[in-house]
């Protein structure tokens, strides 16, 4: 049962991550939520624990340690509400992102419009598409069914039928469903979500209910040129939060303290952004980017409309032995900027997978895993680009267009010994374009808020609102063909103080003008040789109010898209000059 | 913090649980003596289907073809047997091109499951049936040396030990295998070329433990019909010195190898064991600790991946690395009395 969070003053927030589970505490402070403190330990999903609360006590234990609160009682369970002696929370949120990823198999009438539109809603969570069945597929019925057997999947998406539409032919494909879920032991049968034509829904039910777990969520398709992810992602995470039920011990406790709004971690995260998209500026969208080690999650939003993508191959942890499927090695060693073979560059990878809770422990393997984020981020943004409509006009040509803030996440970004080297990742992996802010979450707390935005909202805004997310700065990119070394933006910057700084940036370089956190200027950008910074087209500029960040303001006329030398050596000696110019 | 812990034991008890992924039929019985290469329980993973569609093949409509049908569901059926007709004057019937098992039979449609061999769960490990596991598997007991590995290729066999490595480093060469070694499992350090595990597969070797295997490798050596264990990991690395003390002084004894992939959620990792018989009281191996002053560590990266040692000093804060990272983090003393300042999560326990 669903309990509200209205009225609550103290908020615990539990993310159970692959490698570490957190325990965030938000509480009033002045009259007004704050992040107060964290505590991080291992997570215990796996051998020899097998039990998630081994790691979401140690946790807790040091996020006592660190706040001074008294947060397990004497029986070792969670105090909650809030005692007289202050000791507990009044509520509980938590999210997860641990445990493999779903195996799905989507189900479809025609390729490119419901079986496509599964496959987009299966990336919405952590999932892999292991099969797709559509009404071209040649296989032969009982090829079909021994395939959804033999895959054993851990979840059937069944897309197809507009509203009104096909039903004739969303039977015959249920039909497959059915027998293969009839032919398999009960507890071997995976459940099944229905995101199709909802005018047949009873036919539906009645054809499935005594065979399998089937689960209706809103047509996926209700017209062939519409398609509606928001609601059917609420019931596929819904999906997701009772198979990790099943799959993972102590995930059932903890979606029951926190009333049954267990999240996975990426929708938690989306909904922040889409929160975030309805309160800015409505000519921008917000994005939202998680490196993690389950996998590399993108949200953007415009106006409210959210999209979200999970990508579990493009994790930091055990799935990076397959990742020269999607790209080879050469990718990586290219924004190193020290020598390492390509040999070297994969036996790392092989043994990160192997080991996933390691870390980098020389200057080559950290510059390897910041090469790799750079990589995942390279590879989400193209599939961004797939998207349709406004969303997908964004990422065009790889680059991330028309976006503010960039918020980001994963310990790769936030536990990066330098920040500069947090802010080239995020440039080079996303190549923004125009006038953009990054906002680093250095504490992991954006899926807690998300977590607990639908039910107390207040909590959000006023954590966001409270600088607990580190704004490393405004980013200037231009766009735009000159040779390097050719003056290609006057920049003047007018301090609240009275203070100016004049300078012409050079195409191929990256700059720094310091603006200090919670500064204040007026920047006015005359863009030369026709580039665009993202006022209105190519050779306009215009005046800006900017706020200073971590790293000030920083232009990166580097090129969109940004290319780098063929020659390793010449390319290694460009990486160190713009670490340099940022630091 | 949390340590995990890989065991390169001498003298164990082992107790290790195998089990089918799926349901399936348990072959032995509770205290049962076990070879490591016995089928210990089979499913169907991969099953088959085959559907015959009656109403065409009589020319009836479904539902009158349903009158016709001779088989009932669960019946087992030999390939040529008659399932439906006869029907009309030319007798048509229709027969079952494969064997197998009548799993549906209606609206004109037979769906056979086809007869397929099994998958077979071999025991792993010689030993005795400790307990059953309801359809899926059993316990199986045994007493020897234990070493883990952290990859295998999925298969299981046994077979006299042979060292070919006079050092932990070195690389297994194509000429060191002869026909001498047929039927052995041996032991070597790094295998870089896919002509040495051809030569290995062609003698036959019963198995081969590494310490280490070229990542390019990896698709042929899960194609082997032999098992493969790597210790180590990939690239060139040599093995810790403690396996290979412990291998080498086991030189022509028997030992058995579970080459099956490394679980993180089981905890089941690739195994060797060296069957030794039972004497007293036998140590039982822990599976949950935590870093402490003077136990005896791998080092699982660079700097010095492979490396073993033993923690001197535990700082209570996190310490700065090379590369600038913060960490919690010990002071290992190395073999060679180097001491190095390594993260605790790159670090393993042996025991």
């Amino acid at each position: 049962m669903t309990t509200s969070l209205i009225d609550a003053d103290s908020l615990l927030a539990i993310d159970v991550g692959e490698i570490n589970t957190r325990a965030m505490l938000f509480d009033v402070v002045d009259g007004r939520y704050r992040f107060l403190a964290m505590g991080s330990a291992q997570t215990t999903a796996n051998a020899p624990y097998n039990d998630i609360w081994e790691g979401i006590r140690m946790a807790l234990d040091r996020l006592q340690t660190v706040s001074g609160r008294v947060l397990v009682g004497e029986d070792e369970r969670l105090i909650s509400p809030t005692r007289t002696d202050g000791a507990g929370v009044d509520k509980i949120s938590a999210t997860i992102s641990a445990g493999k990823p779903l195996r799905v198999v989507a189900v479809g009438l025609l390729e490119d419009v419901s079986l496509d539109s599964a496959r987009r809603l299966a990336a919405t969570t952590y999932s892999r598409v292991v099969d797709s069945i559509g009404l071209n597929d040649r296989r032969k019925m009982e090829a079909r069914v021994s395939a959804l057997q033999r895959l054993r999947p851990d979840l059937v998406i069944v897309a197809g039928g507009t509203e009104g539409g096909a039903s004739q032919a969303v039977h015959k494909l249920l039909d497959t469903v059915g027998l293969a879920c009839l032919l398999q032991p009960e507890s071997q049968r995976p459940e099944i979500m229905y995101a199709g034509n909802t005018m047949i829904v009873d036919e539906v039910k009645s054809a499935l209910e005594n065979i399998g777990s089937i689960h209706v969520s809103p047509n996926v398709r209700p017209t062939l040129e519409t398609e509606q992810l928001d609601a059917p992602q609420v019931y596929l995470s819904n999906l997701f939060r009772r198979l990790r039920g099943r799959q993972i011990p102590g995930v059932v406790e903890l979606d029951n303290i926190t009333g049954g709004n267990l999240l996975p971690t990426a929708s938690a995260m989306g909904r922040v952004i889409r929160f975030l998209s309805q309160i800015y500026d409505s000519s921008k969208g917000v994005l939202g980017v998680d490196v993690g080690a389950s996998a590399t999650s993108v949200a953007a939003a415009y106006s409210g409309n959210l999209s979200l993508r999970v990508h579990p191959q493009l994790g930091l942890g055990e799935g990076l032995v397959d990742i020269f499927q999607y790209f080879p090695v050469e990718d990586v060693n290219r924004w190193l900027s020290v020598e390492v073979s390509n040999e070297y560059v994969r036996d790392y990878l092989y043994l990160k997978s192997l080991y996933p809770a390691t870390l980098p422990a020389t200057v080559e393997d950290l510059e390897i895993e910041q090469a790799l984020a750079r990589q995942m981020l390279r590879l989400a943004i193209r599939n961004m680009a797939a998207e349709s409509g406004q969303l997908g006009m964004r990422f065009n040509l790889g680059m991330v267009v028309g976006f503010e803030p960039i918020l980001a996440l994963g310990s790769v970004l936030t536990q990066a010994p330098l920040l500069q080297q947090s802010l080239l990742i995020l440039l080079d992996g996303l190549q923004p374009l125009g006038v953009t802010t990054f906002v680093l979450d250095q504490n992991h707390i954006t899926p807690a808020l998300g977590a607990t935005a639908a039910l107390n909202p207040i909590l959000a805004v006023q954590v966001l609102e409270s600088g607990a997310l580190l704004n490393m700065g405004t980013i200037i990119s231009p766009m735009g063909t000159a040779r390097f070394g050719t003056p290609i933006l006057r920049v003047n910057m007018k301090y609240d103080g009275g203070n100016e700084i004049k300078l012409d940036v050079k195409h191929g370089s990256i700059v720094v003008m310091p603006l200090s956190i919670g500064q204040t200027a007026q920047l006015h950008l005359r863009p030369l040789h026709r580039f665009d910074v993202g006022m209105g087209g190519a050779g306009r500029g215009g005046r800006i109010r900017v706020t200073g960040g971590a790293l000030g303001v920083v232009i990166d006329a580097r090129g969109r898209p940004l290319r780098l030398p063929a020659e390793p050596a010449r390319r290694r000696e460009l990486f160190k000059k713009w670490q340099k110019a940022l630091s | 913090m949390l340590a995990p812990i890989t065991h390169i034991h001498p003298f164990t008890s082992i107790r290790r649980e195998r089990l089918l992924p799926v349901p399936g039929r348990v072959l032995v019985r509770k205290g049962q003596k076990v070879n490591s290469t016995d089928v210990i329980a089979e499913a169907d993973l991969s099953p088959e289907y085959l559907m015959l569609d009656v109403a065409r093949g009589l020319a009836l409509p479904a539902q009158k073809a349903d009158q016709y049908i001779q088989c009932k569901v669960g019946e087992n059926i030999v390939e040529g047997d008659v399932v439906a007709g006869p029907v009309g004057l030319m007798k048509r019937v229709v027969r079952s091109p494969r064997n197998g098992r009548v799993v549906l039979a209606s609206d004109g449609q037979i769906f056979l499951k086809l007869a397929n061999p099994p998958f077979e769960l071999k025991a792993g490990l010689p030993g005795n049936v400790y307990e059953l596991v309801g359809d899926r598997g059993a316990v199986i007991e045994a007493t020897g040396a234990l070493i883990q590995g952290v990859w295998g290729n999925g298969r299981v066999d046994s077979g006299l030990l042979h060292i070919l490595a006079k050092e932990p480093e070195d690389v297994l060469q194509i000429d060191r295998l002869d026909v001498s070694l047929r039927g052995s499992v041996v032991l070597s350090g790094h295998c870089f070329q896919r002509e040495v595990l051809a030569m290995a597969e062609e003698l036959p070797l019963r198995g081969l433990i590494l310490a280490s295997l070229d990542h390019g490798l990896i698709p042929y050596a899960l194609k082997t019909n032999f098992p493969i264990i790597v210790i180590e990991g990939f690239g060139h690395l040599g093995l810790n010195s403690i396996a290979f003390k412990l291998l080498t002084t086991n030189e022509k004894r028997e030992v058995a190898l579970n080459a099956e992939p490394w679980d993180r959620f089981t905890g089941r990792k690739p195994e060797i064991v060296i069957p030794l018989p039972a004497a007293g009281e036998l140590p039982v191996l822990r599976e949950i600790s935590v870093f402490a002053l003077d136990q005896t560590v791998r080092v699982l990266r660079a700097p010095c991946p492979g490396k073993i040692g033993k923690i001197v000093e535990l700082p209570a804060e996190p310490v700065p690395l090379p590369n600038g990272l913060f960490a919690q983090s010990g002071e290992v003393r190395l073999e060679n009395g180097n001491i190095v300042v390594l993260p605790l999560a790159n670090l393993e326990i042996i025991e």
